[in-house]
């Protein structure tokens, strides 16, 4: 595959999957302002998903979105696990946006300075939605960490459970080292670093903290197309109207 | 989304009876087309139908997401995917600004919640109705949105203010939900031959519960004489009923759509629409509680309040270490 393909795809599908699970809370929120909050963010992600599957559409010649987004079988995907992951109670759907949401918007600042054109021009147009996604984490998080007892525990015991999967956020490409070397993309080590420090330091500021044993494995899998079993009904339901007419436009 | 058949309270024969010089200035100052506010004098029995017609709003609002907002998960392809999130997105932001203006007349949001919860507090019919296949979200796109948009433009001309000014905000949003659902709507008629038969199958389905919308006809509806000299209900059920068949009716049947209606058509003499019964004791079981989806919409917007309650409380607590406005 491509180098550039391969990040693209990559991007387009964490975007795509954790969209589609922030959808799911619309109209089920726990409360309207959150309901409303997570909409507006799911849109924002399958907006990104559709305009990186659209920049494979252009310059690669792939597909047109559609077709990537609804007609790929599970293996095709490159997402991580930790977007995969069912919503659970909204402890669990908040710290892991708040994991997400901190490495998506300084990957984006990094991608800034691609030597793609069209991905910097797209990290640019992004990083005013993904530093408002950032805010509302952190904002949430914050009110809820320090809130009461409950609301406490119930945020420790998600993050204990999302901090390891994270890790696959940042799981190399086969390609790490030429998209580094042609200046596309300054790599995964580089952004799990930068990250670490924001999610370090916002975890004490809120008497939280970080698992301590890390299983080397946990969460990684999912850029080579090895997925949780959660993907695979995901799609199932994303793909099942889209799938039931061939050559039906809807 | 919303719609008619509000269902209105009984005068209140205990209620306190007004003052009838300030009753007298009020209903001067609604003939000359002013709006009430809410630090404004205004008759007991005024106030408690706004409430309770607000709030059946709200309600509808927030349980209209629930049919739709099952779809948004399977809805084929990024285009409809993305309005319909949106489209639903709305509708609960219609909950939010229809609570706040009941609020303003003295209810809190919290004890509506709970009447509509108990079952005390009703809401749109429409939405007690299963949304069966992706179809059935093109006909509530458009022809519920449709029905919706004349009522809350009828009401939008009320008197009381925070209501108006609420409305006038929802109908521009409406307005975009009615044309994402024509087009929707569209596509599925000038598909392949299975969509056009998806298509019709759920409009005879929801042709029923269409008619329905707008409440009882006018000579079933008890004290709205008051309510229309107020300027709380401002169309009568039949009226808004036959502008919104003589605007759609047309719209659906040029696509080579029907109606399971032998009996509908224009009467050329009189302008208005006649249709055949539509069986309104079932309109009465559905609202008291006994349709097809009211059980199940109730325990998936009790659900929500449940998974909530944890976040309520810790975001109220007064012992709260930190505080920031919520965003
Ligand atoms: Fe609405
Ligand atoms: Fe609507």
């Amino acid at each position: 595959m491509n180098p550039i393909v391969e990040l693209i795809t990559k991007l387009g599908d964490d975007a795509f999957i954790l969209g589609h699970r922030h959808s799911e809370w619309t109209g089920l929120g726990p409360i309207l302002e959150e309901d409303i909050a997570m909409s507006s963010m799911a849109q924002d992600k399958i907006g990104h998903a559709l305009a990186l599957y659209t920049i494979l559409h252009e310059q690669f010649g792939g597909p047109d979105p559609d077709t990537i987004g609804f007609l790929r079988n599970e293996k095709e995907f490159r997402c991580c696990h930790l977007v995969e992951y069912p919503n659970g109670e909204y402890d669990f759907t908040l710290v892991r946006h708040f994991l997400f949401d901190h490495a998506e918007l300084l990957r984006y600042q990094l991608l800034r300075q691609s030597t793609f054109a069209p991905l910097a021009r797209f990290a640019a147009k992004v990083m005013g939605e993904l530093k408002y996604h950032v805010l509302h984490a952190d904002s949430l998080m914050q009110r809820l960490a320090l809130g009461n007892e409950e609301s406490h525990a119930r945020l420790q015991a998600s993050l204990t459970e999302a901090f390891p999967l994270a890790a696959g956020i940042f799981e190399k490409s086969p390609y790490e080292d030429q998209l580094i070397a042609e200046g596309v993309f300054a790599g995964e080590a580089l952004l799990q670093q930068q990250w670490l420090k924001e999610i370090e330091q916002r975890v004490q500021a809120w008497d939280l903290h970080l698992p301590e044993a890390r299983e080397p494995l946990a969460g990684l899998g999912g850029r080579y197309g090895y997925h949780t079993p959660y993907l695979q009904p995901l799609l199932d339901e994303l793909t099942s109207v889209f799938r039931s007419e061939e050559n039906a436009s809807w | 989304m919303y719609g008619g058949g509000y269902v209105f309270c009984e005068p209140d024969v205990h209620g306190q009876p007004d003052d009838p010089e300030r009753l007298a200035e009020f209903e001067a100052r609604i003939d000359r087309g002013e709006k009430i506010e809410p630090q404004d004098w205004m008759p007991y029995e005024y106030r408690r139908q706004l409430i309770r017609l607000i709030e059946q709003h709200a309600h509808s609002e927030i349980m209209g997401a629930l049919p739709e907002g099952a779809w948004i998960t399977r809805a084929p392809g990024f285009k409809r995917k993305l309005a319909l999130i949106a489209k639903v997105q709305d509708e609960v932001g219609h909950a939010q600004l229809l609570y706040s203006a009941a609020e303003t007349l003295g209810k809190s949001r919290a004890d509506m919640v709970n009447d509509l919860l108990s079952g005390k507090s009703k809401y749109s019919n429409v939405f007690n109705y299963p949304a069966k296949t992706w179809a059935d979200v093109t006909v509530i796109g458009f022809l519920i949105d449709a029905a919706a948009i004349v009522n809350q433009v009828a009401n939008s001309k009320g008197s009381y203010g925070p209501y108006c000014r609420a409305l006038e905000r929802i109908c521009y949003e409406e307005s975009f939900h009615l044309k994402q659902g024509y087009d929707a709507f569209v596509a599925l008629a000038t598909g392949t031959k299975r969509q056009r038969e998806m298509l019709q199958d759920a409009i005879n389905r929801w042709y029923r519960p269409i008619i329905h919308f707008f409440g009882p006809p006018d000579n079933e509806s008890v004290h709205s004489k008051q309510l229309m000299r107020w300027k709380v209900k401002m169309a009568s059920n039949d009226e808004m009923r036959n502008q919104f068949l003589d605007a759609y009716v047309p719209k659906v049947l040029e696509l080579g759509l029907t109606f399971p209606d032998p009996e509908l058509r224009k009467d050329p003499q009189t302008g208005r629409w006649h249709y055949g019964d539509p069986d309104w004791a079932e309109f009465y079981r559905v609202i008291n509680g006994d349709g097809p989806c009211n059980a199940e919409r109730l325990s998936a917007r009790r659900l929500a309040e449940e998974n909530g309650r944890w976040i309520r409380q810790a975001i109220m607590n007064p012992q709260q270490k930190f505080t920031i406005p919520f965003a």
